[in-house]
Order: structure tokens, then sequence, then C-alpha cells
């Protein structure tokens, strides 16, 4: 494997047949090799002056008029590159369902609870070391149409830019002990060698006595050692 | 180190990724507009839609773009000229996605095209494609990338040009399945 290329024995198939929506949306033909352009080793650059005051704190970014029901928890961990570097003052976005294990989104028919005072968006930049923070209320479970008595494993939907357009990542971080991990074709999709990447570890360093647990989720990018056409 | 594997961006990724397409109370940091009134190069608007394998357009995709501005500069720092858009398909009744941009200039000698990156519920892992522009025959004749892809396959990377009343329209479907499947790349 080219030290810049996809790992596909780590990132899961397109085609995943017990994720049915795998079925009609996988690309079917085999993916034709690219060597790096310009275009591949430059991406775009949002820092600091894309995150607003409470980004980072989804306890208090959706207030209306108290606090956010559920268990809060701090969500942290550093942004690395496939060297190990961190990825300082890179974008990263997350989403996620209530405590109750409902989104806010239009389409979400799930009858559980919306929390008056909890949006489930986020966004923060990481620091020097590559880290970045959230303050967040642990996602519940939820149910879905994809088999029988099917129900999404807690997560917390992350989205990543890193250093150009090929370390582009959207993931899930899980956590620690969750019972519905070996049900979940998501979660099960990724090859099982890789699949404990996925999984925060509980932090008792990041946890805020009297007030909030803590996990570490780091996460690794492709990073920005390709130069233009170096792999030709 | 191992890569983080990839997991799908799932069905409800809006109010988190593209709020304000979708009308919730939250900034967005990227749009389907790219340009502003000062903007140089010529505006276009590029349109299509996501089809999946059965041939029907897919609701809950979100396309984003990364392109050079008009003088074949990736990050231009003399211009506000970001280069980066996105935009989620459950917004427009035909599900199509829609970004008001410029045409890009040429880079490195490539042909001018765009970088397309498609997410989806159903979509574990990311694809990546190439937007090409059907008024540059020449140009992608010799395009080192274009070169690699099978002749009968190539024009699923090339956007049709319309002149419309509204302006200049690149047409271009995103097929996921099948005969006339999108070339996607290894990147
Ligand atoms: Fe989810």
């Amino acid at each position: 494997m080219n030290h810049n290329q996809r790992d596909w024995e780590v990132h899961p198939p397109y085609l995943y047949p017990d994720y049915k929506s795998t079925v009609f949306r996988a690309p079917s033909k085999p993916l034709i090799p690219m060597k790096h352009t310009l275009s591949e080793s430059t991406g775009p650059v949002y820092g600091q002056e894309s995150v607003g005051k409470y980004d980072n704190d989804l306890t208090k970014n959706g207030i209306r008029n108290g606090e956010p029901l559920g268990e809060r928890i701090v969500v942290s961990g550093r942004i690395l590159d496939i060297d190990g570097r961190p990825i300082k003052n890179t974008l990263v976005e997350i989403w996620q369902a209530n405590a109750a294990g409902r989104y806010i989104h239009k389409v979400d028919q799930h009858n559980a609870p919306l929390d008056p005072n909890f949006f489930g968006g986020g966004r923060c930049v990481t620091d020097e070391n590559g880290r970045y923070t959230f303050m967040t209320i642990k996602p519940g479970a939820y149910p879905w149409g994809n088999h029988p008595n099917a129900w999404r494993p807690n997560h917390i939907h992350f989205s990543l830019f890193g250093s150009n357009i090929t370390n582009r990542l959207v993931t899930q971080m899980y956590f620690p002990g969750d019972p519905l991990l070996q049900y979940d074709p998501i979660y099960q999709g990724v090859p099982e060698k890789a699949r404990h990447l996925l999984v925060s570890q509980f932090d008792l360093s990041l946890t805020q006595p009297d007030f909030a647990l803590g996990y570490n989720f780091d996460i690794v990018l492709r990073g920005h050692n390709a130069t233009p056409f170096e792999n030709q | 180190m191992t890569q983080t594997p990839s997991q799908t961006v799932g069905p409800y990724f809006a109010y988190g990724l593209s709020p304000q397409q979708y009308l919730y109370n939250h900034t967005s940091i990227a749009s389907g507009n790219l340009r502003t009134s000062n903007t140089q190069g010529e505006p276009i608007t590029i349109k299509g839609r996501v089809l999946d394998g059965q041939g029907n357009a897919i609701p809950d995709a979100m396309i984003e773009i990364w392109q050079a501005d008009a003088k074949g500069q990736y990050n231009p720092t003399d211009s506000d000229f970001k280069g980066f858009g996105r935009f989620g398909t459950g917004t427009d009744p035909e599900a199509q996605f829609i970004f008001q941009t410029i045409k890009p200039a040429s880079v490195d000698g490539q042909a001018p095209h765009i970088t397309v990156v498609v997410f989806m519920r159903g979509l574990l892992t990311h694809a990546y494609t190439r937007l090409y522009f059907s008024d540059e025959t020449a140009e992608n004749q010799k395009d080192i990338v274009l070169s690699t892809v099978p002749e009968e396959r190539k024009n699923t990377l090339i956007a049709q040009r319309q002149e419309t009343p509204e302006g200049i329209v690149y047409q271009w479907d995103i097929v996921m399945q099948g005969e006339q499947e999108t070339v996607f790349f290894d990147v």
C-alpha cells in the first residue's frame, strides 16, 4: 500500500449486504487508481474563524429554557496523521442523537422525546497538539429499519478535513462495552482487525469531577506527506 | 499508525454538516454557493442528481466539491474564493445538488476539473470522482487522469454545458451503480 492511499484493510467495503442500503448504492465497478496531483494534495482550510463561541459545547449551544437532559460527557482526542504527527488547527464537526436516542432531524420519526434544550451538532478546531474537546450529552441508542429489532449502538458522528481533500473522513465514535456493537452492520462492516479503532476509551483524566465523565477518541487521517506527482 | 475506518454519514447529517441549507438554527461552514459578485471567472451552476442502482434519485446524499479558481489556484490568497462547496440532496424537490460557482482554470496542465466527494446513507466509505467540462474537448483529450479511464466510461465524468435563461448550467448526474455507473477513483 502506498503511504497515502486509503487503506482498504481498515475501511469498510462499499457493498456490505447486511447493511441493506449498501445494496443499491455501492459502486459495483472497480475503483480506478489515481496518482495524486495538486488537486488531491490541497484541500479547504477551516480554522478558528469558522467556530462560534459555544460550538464545542453541546450542553450549551441548544439551550432555550434550561439544561439538556442526560449524562454529561467530555469527548476529547487527538487528530493524527499516519506517522503520528498531530494535525493542528483542523476543523472537527460532530452530530448526534439526544439522550433519548432522538435526532432533531426532521425525518427522524423515532418515537422518543426531543429535548428542547439540545441541538446535537457542534464543531471545534484542534489545538497545537492536534487535540479537540467537546462537552456533550451521552447519545441514546435508537431503532432503525435495517432488519427486525435493529438498534444503532450509542454513537457520535464525526467529520474531519485534515490537511488535504484525500484526508477527508466521516466516521462514527462508539462507546466501550456497548452490547449493541456485535449486532450493528454499520460497525460490523469495518474489517474485524480495525473495529476497535472506532470505540472510544473511558478516560478518568478527562473526567471533570462532580460534573462529567470523559471519553478519549483519537483519529488517524492519511496525512500530508504526499507531494504532487511523487507517485509517478 | 492505522487509519481510522470510515463510517456512513447516515440519514441525519443535515443539521450537523449543512444546517443552513436545511433551515436549522445553526451556521454552516460551507454551502452550494461558492462565489460572490466579486469572484473572478465565468459564473456557472452545476446541477445533477445522484442515482441508485434502480435509477431512483437519492434524496439523502451529501456532495462536496473542491476546485481551483479562475487562475488555476487552490486556496488563493488574493481573493475570498474558498473553492469548497457542500450541498445535501434533501432540499430540492427533484433531489438535485446545486452549486453556484465559477469555472476553474486548468491546474498543472490538467484539463479544468472539480474534485467531487460523495457521501450518503448506505455508503460506508465516501467515494471520490471528478467533474470535467463538455466544452473542453481538446483539454480533456490530453488530461492525465481522464486518460486512465476506459474510453466508454469517460462520458460519465463530463458535465454537459447548457445555456439557459439563468446562465450557464452544467448538468451532471452521479450514477452509483450499473451500465452508466460514474467512474469513482481510488484516490
Ligand atoms: Fe446516527
